[in-house]
């Protein structure tokens, strides 16, 4: 087939057709008002206009994290580019397929300081899994679908294509996506079968094992998520899953013992301590699920499977190390497992589920409830029991508090359902990531479970939400308080509440009744049921604000410095000593 | 106040060594800021860097990076590196088997006298050869391992050492095999 020449406009969005890309969030400016223009001549692409940048990134990493498909940002030179540059870190952190493709000024002046001119590349460079600056229009085809290639391609991650405004402009050849093959980038996604083996072979003589599991899984598939439960169950062994892992196995299994880490369940942190083999499928051991390393897990072999090569052994020593496709490697690990017919030693799991038993029978999410306050664990669990009978719930959270209530208290038991700012913990995310869900799951209901300081860090994408008619919910827990900055003031300064409290807060009735939205509050905890039916009655999006109690704690908690084993609980925390000096300086 | 952290110590007590990578890339704009931003940003060191064009036709380039870091670090290292996409291949000369290391020097010799017949005997028991002289200078070129550098500059210190170029080194696996591959 001839190459057909066509502008660097049209090229850009004949690639993105091309792509499968059926919307863009975007934000126009001078630097892209060629690709503007394309964007009015056609119908196939949906553009969604947001309100500040950051918004839309945001918004492509809700819409990626909930289709499995990668999400387009448009933004202009500069100051769009800048704006773009937290969500795109988000994205890279939480290992989340983007393309953004920013503005630039025209190649001649690169470099001059012209106006609206970032150094998009040198900026985004950390922040991205690669980036490109097109300076001939030769390549702008080929950039354009081995963007899309690498971002979904092994572990996956955003891609800055950055486009000075000549180029857009000038003429070039369209070359189509099949032709094009990337020269380096070949990551690996089957895993070694003698690793596996090895494994396997650790796992059968397993008395105290546990299955360690994160996004990673979420990222390969949802046929991933099958096979993860389908090896979970042959094994019988304990699962746990990390914050961005969750829905990855379903929550109401009897062998699921909740979320790790810093606010995971006693059960699950407990079982990671004692446990002697370990099977770490898609995740990396990060600070806030290992705590102090030198006291984690520390009579375990551990088997590490990930996609990423750099992941292995970056912070936790581990003995057998898969790399591949989470997908690919539990398919040929049940394979292997059936083939050499591994059995486990039966009283031992047993002995090590009484274990587990006794663990979780500690119920370390139990609170204290109030009759006059509401209870932030309160309106999460109402607000899970008051919807779980329905087919698609969407939750993206923001940061803080509220999210991990939510990691404990909200059941998943499907994958690609929980959207949050793990990695990078960016306040502000959940609204704009909601709005990205909502776009792709019109008929579902998404929820943004929010706190009070967060929803205000980019609560002008109601404005958006109203102009496409998205009835995304917004679900505020307002406890009047920065509230997990609070929690570690209490904790561990003094509970000198230096600059924490939430001053001046706007009347959010008011404030979604000014967007066009419908505002709701409950303030006593008779009223909470009624204000989430309601909520879920309306068929316009809601802002749904909960007065909570104020000074309510995020518990269990493994403190900074501590170990696995040294959780603390509600009940009986003293909050003067509950952190050591020593732990003091971490976050 | 606090000495220990979950971040901080690390568990792994060992010694640091000293390693040298060759990296073999797409000779593309930003490549090499994409190489030492990420030593940079993770808190690598980099104790010496050269890079140039190998294949012309394939666009591809070169960069050896002496490092050094505990054996976990210098693995981290090469699997950052390998999962940069413009890079094609990661090798480990320090581990990967023998290899021959070389640099480059010129040293400018400032001095008359007895002096200056001292550094041009020293240079010829380096095999430096004169490649600039003046009445009362001379640039000397050197090649050979690091150490060997080293020394020569050491003795030309007292004999009016005014200015000094290193290449840094370059390095290459012996044996027949290649890491670019067949082309």
């Amino acid at each position: 087939m001839a190459n057909v020449e066509m502008n660097g406009s049209a090229i850009v969005i004949k690639a993105l057709h091309d792509q499968g890309v059926d919307v863009v969030f975007g934000y126009p400016g001078g630097a892209v008002l060629p690709i503007y223009d394309e964007i009015f001549k056609q119908n196939k692409l949906r553009h969604i206009l947001v309100r500040q940048e950051g918004g839309a990134v945001h918004a492509a990493e809700g819409y990626a994290r909930s289709t499995g498909k990668v999400g387009c940002v448009l933004v202009t030179s500069g100051p769009g580019a800048t704006n773009a540059v937290t969500g795109l870190l988000d994205a890279m952190l939480d290992s989340i397929p983007l393309v953004c493709l920013c503005g630039q000024v025209p190649t001649h002046l690169i470099g001059n300081d012209a106006f609206q001119e970032a150094d998009t590349t040198g900026i985004t460079r950390p922040c991205t899994k690669h980036n490109y600056l097109v300076k001939d229009i030769k390549d702008l085809a080929r950039i354009m679908h081995e963007a899309f290639y690498v971002a979904q391609s092994g572990r996956p991650g955003p891609v800055v294509i950055d486009l000075p405004k000549d180029i857009l402009m000038g003429m070039g050849d369209y070359t189509p996506p099949t032709k094009v093959k990337h020269k380096s980038y070949n990551p690996r996604v089957k895993g070694d079968i003698s690793d596996i083996k090895d494994a396997v072979k650790l796992l059968a003589k397993a008395k105290k094992p546990i299955i360690y599991a994160g996004g990673g899984v979420v990222n390969s598939g949802p046929g991933a998520a099958q096979l993860l439960k389908q090896f979970t169950q042959l094994t019988g062994f304990p699962i746990t899953l990390t914050l961005m892992g969750l829905g990855a196995y379903p929550a109401s299994d009897s062998q699921y013992l909740g979320m790790l880490g810093m606010h995971g369940t006693y059960e699950a942190n407990m079982t990671m301590h004692d446990c002697d083999v370990m099977l770490c499928i898609g995740a990396r051991f990060d600070d806030r699920i290992t705590g102090r390393l030198d006291a984690f897990s520390p009579n375990s072999k551990k088997i590490h499977v990930d996609i990423d090569p750099s992941s292995i052994n970056k912070s936790v020593r581990v003995d057998v190390a898969v790399v591949g496709d989470v997908g690919h490697v539990l398919e040929d690990m049940i394979k292997v497992w059936r083939a050499s017919q591994a059995k486990v030693d039966q009283k031992a799991l047993k002995q090590w589920w009484k274990k587990i038993e006794d663990w979780r029978a500690k119920d370390c999410l139990a609170y204290q409830n109030d009759t006059k306050v509401i209870k932030p664990q309160l309106a999460i669990q109402r607000l899970y029991e008051l919807t779980k009978h329905r087919k698609d719930v969407y939750i993206t959270t923001e940061v803080g508090q509220h999210q991990m209530w939510a990691a404990q208290y909200f059941q998943f038991e499907k994958p690609n359902h929980w959207m949050t700012s793990g990695g990078l913990g960016t306040m502000g995310y959940g609204l704009p990531a909601a709005m990205g869900v909502q776009v792709a799951h019109p008929d579902a209901l998404v929820i943004d479970i929010a706190g009070e300081a967060s929803i205000l860090m980019n609560i002008q994408e109601l404005s958006t939400i109203m102009q496409y008619g998205l009835p995304v919910k917004v679900f505020i827990l307002n406890n009047q308080y920065m509230g997990m900055v609070r929690q570690w003031q209490e904790l561990l300064h003094g509970s000198r509440y230096s600059e924490s409290h939430m001053q001046a807060l706007p009347d959010f009735v008011k404030l979604a009744e000014s967007f066009g939205a419908v505002g709701l509050r409950a303030t006593k905890p008779e009223e909470l049921d009624d204000v989430i039916t309601k909520m879920l009655e309306t068929e316009n999006s809601v802002i749904c604000e909960i007065a909570v109690a104020q000074e309510e704690n995020c518990f269990p908690m493994i403190p900074s410095g501590a170990a696995h084993n040294e959780m603390i609980f509600g009940a009986d925390v003293d909050t003067e000593n509950a952190v050591s000096e020593d732990g003091m300086v971490l976050v | 106040m606090a000495t220990t952290s979950i971040y901080g110590e690390n568990p792994y007590h060992e010694d640091v060594l000293t390693h040298t990578i060759s990296v073999l890339v797409d000779n593309e704009p930003g490549v090499l800021a994409r190489v030492i931003g990420l030593f940079s940003g993770r808190g690598y060191n980099i104790e010496s860097l050269t890079v140039a064009e190998t294949r012309h036709k394939q666009g591809l380039s070169r960069i050896t990076i002496v490092t050094s870091g505990t054996a976990m670090i210098i693995e981290q290292i090469k699997a950052q590196l390998g999962r940069l996409v413009p890079v094609h291949s990661v090798s480990d000369l320090t581990l990967d088997g023998p290899s021959v290391e070389r640099e480059l020097a010129l040293v400018k010799v400032d001095g008359v006298g007895e002096k200056r017949v001292e550094a041009l005997r020293i240079a010829d028991i380096f095999r430096a050869r004169p490649v600039d002289a003046t009445t009362e200078s001379f640039v000397f070129e050197i090649v050979g391992n690091t150490e060997k550098l080293d020394a020569f500059i050491e003795l030309m210190k007292p004999l009016g050492l005014v200015d000094l170029s290193r290449t840094g080194v370059v390095a290459i696996a012996r044996g027949p095999e290649s890491m670019e591959g067949q082309d």
